[in-house]
């Protein structure tokens, strides 16, 4: 099992979730996170006093997924979370030991 | 305020129920009417509009304490000026500097004595308001750093030695108005006074701390353009009400002073668009509010296409002031009460000299209308304001340091935010 953890723009959230349901995805978390990379952060002026606002909203979603399928949800993320421009984030992909649903007790492949 | 009602005054003063002055002293209800409701306009211009326009600037964690020193300093000067503040200004003059005691406590005054065509008591009413707001204004240049007991004691100082005696020297028969000085709603009263005062203030006070080094962002913009707005509305109040009459010099000044905001407003905002690539809110807020600054002296005075250039500087020099001035010269003028008030005063205040058109206010000639020793008389009244606001406002901070043991909040508070540290809430619960 693979955990992708995918940084994007917010406002691609929606094409990318319908992109991964698609494809057959039954579940995700996401989560509303600040950072910067090489897109650095944007200045705001408040009459003439410039500041530097380094944080830039992003939305992460973490899915895990098992290990057949990482390479085209890859793409498929890829596909649907690019602009072209600079800030449209960064795919990172981890192992998982174990999954659990809590509802049945069920573990590994058949919980995720 | 109009000249033609001072002489009228003091007779009226003195014999308050005379008959033998019949033709003076008629109570004209629409006049009274007018002047009541423009009262409660300018009263509404200080813990309304001039709290949300500070208070929107000031950062999220002193939001409520910019909302409270705003509000006190409307509380204290009500009381001072009931009790000896009228006194001060408008009792009998004394060699030109200071009226006398005899309005204590508004003794000698009842629901009979009038001013002009107006009741006594409306008068002071409508001037307090030009009080609490002038104190209140200066308060732009140290938020996020004074102490509040310092404020208070502060507020009641400066309105006493400060604010009272230029009151009286402008408008209450001192030696500026005999001098022949024009400033129709307080551009020197208020305007260039509180603008030096907030700078002397916020120098002795010393910078922010992290100034310069951290980003300081607005609590909120929304509630700045908010009271820019609601200062723009009370503005009528203050303008259009200090000819003390319904009548059409007020109605000249009503224009006027709308032209001039709404000019300067688009002014400010081609400029900062032009020099920092964005027309942003808070630049549009701001030059409405320096564009009222600056036609304040000169409202009943001037022609409208003369408050629209008094508009367009007022946006161009408000901006550059704050902008870049500000920034080169490295004092921390929080919200630009020196910045917005004190600069766009000034220019206010001279370009009354030049403009003044005898047409509409008779008497009130300006350098384009023929009369360029107005723009000497404009010159002295503005430099020697700026004087004694600088002397007597350092003055009355030594005084105030004595008293409470110091003005500036501890680093602590200052970094936790004074909402928390001295009034133990907050101004938004937000999830």
């Amino acid at each position: 099992m693979k955990k992708i953890e995918a940084i994007i723009k917010p406002f691609k959230l929606d094409e990318v979730k319908e992109a991964l349901n698609a494809k057959g995805i039954q579940g995700m978390t996401i989560s509303e996170v600040k950072g910067f990379g090489r897109q650095k952060g944007h200045k705001e002026i408040y009459r003439g006093a410039e500041y530097v606002v380094d944080f830039i909203p992003k939305v992460r979603i973490d899915i895990v997924v098992d290990d057949s399928l990482v390479d085209s949800i890859i793409q498929t993320i890829v596909e649907s979370a690019a602009t072209g421009n600079i800030g449209d984030g960064k795919i990172f992909v981890l192992p998982v030991e174990e999954a659990v649903r809590i509802r049945t007790g069920e573990r590994g492949k058949d919980a995720v | 305020m109009r000249l033609k009602s001072l002489a009228a005054t003091g007779i009226l003063t003195l014999l308050p129920f005379s008959n033998a002055f019949a033709d003076e002293a008629v109570l004209n209800a629409g006049d009274t009417a007018w002047i009541i409701v423009a009262t409660a306009l300018v009263m509404m211009m200080t813990p309304a509009g001039l709290a949300l326009f500070y208070g929107g600037m000031s950062r999220y964690k002193n939001l409520l304490n910019t909302f409270a020193m705003t509000f006190m300093a409307y509380c204290l000067v009500s009381v001072v000026w009931v009790v000896w503040g009228y006194s001060l200004s408008f009792g009998t003059d004394v060699s030109g500097i200071i009226g006398n005691f005899d309005k204590l406590f508004l003794s000698g005054i009842d629901i009979n004595s009038l001013h002009g065509t107006i009741p006594e008591f409306v008068f002071v009413m409508f001037q307090m308001t030009f009080a609490c707001i002038t104190v209140a204004l200066v308060l732009g240049a140290v938020v996020d750093r004074m102490k509040f007991s310092s404020w208070i004691v502060f507020s009641v100082l400066w309105v006493t030695f400060i604010y009272v005696p230029i009151c009286h020297w402008v408008w209450g028969g001192g030696w500026m108005q005999t001098l022949g000085a024009l400033d129709f709603a307080g551009g020197n009263v208020v305007h260039i006074n509180a603008g030096i005062a907030g700078l002397v203030l916020c120098l002795v006070l010393g910078k922010r701390h992290g100034f310069g080094k951290e980003a300081m962002f607005p609590s909120s913009v929304t509630l700045t353009a908010l009271g820019a707005a609601l200062l723009w509305f009370g503005w009528f109040g203050f303008n259009a009400g200090s000819q003390l009459a319904a009548d059409g010099v007020a109605a000249s000044a009503f224009m006027v002073t709308n032209s001039s905001a709404a000019m300067a407003a688009i002014a400010w905002m081609v400029v900062e668009w032009l020099y920092s690539g964005k027309p942003t809110v808070l630049g549009i807020a701001s030059g409405a509010v320096a564009g009222l600054v600056s036609i304040t002296p000169a409202a009943g005075f001037v022609t409208l296409p003369a408050s629209l250039i008094i508009g367009l500087g007022a946006g161009v020099i408000g901006f550059f002031s704050v902008a870049v001035l500000k920034h080169k010269i490295g004092y921390d003028d929080s919200l630009d009460a020196f910045g917005v008030h004190g600069i766009c005063g000034i220019w206010g205040a001279m370009a009354t000299g030049l403009f003044a058109c005898p047409t509409i206010t008779a008497g009130a000639t300006g350098l384009f209308y023929g009369n360029p020793k107005q723009v000497w008389i404009q010159f002295v009244s503005i430099v020697a304001t700026a004087l004694y606001s600088a002397i007597g406002t350092l003055i009355v901070i030594l005084v105030t340091k004595a008293i409470t043991g110091g003005i500036r909040v501890e680093k602590e508070a200052e970094v936790m935010g004074l909402d928390n540290a001295i009034h133990g809430e907050r101004a938004f619960e937000i999830d």
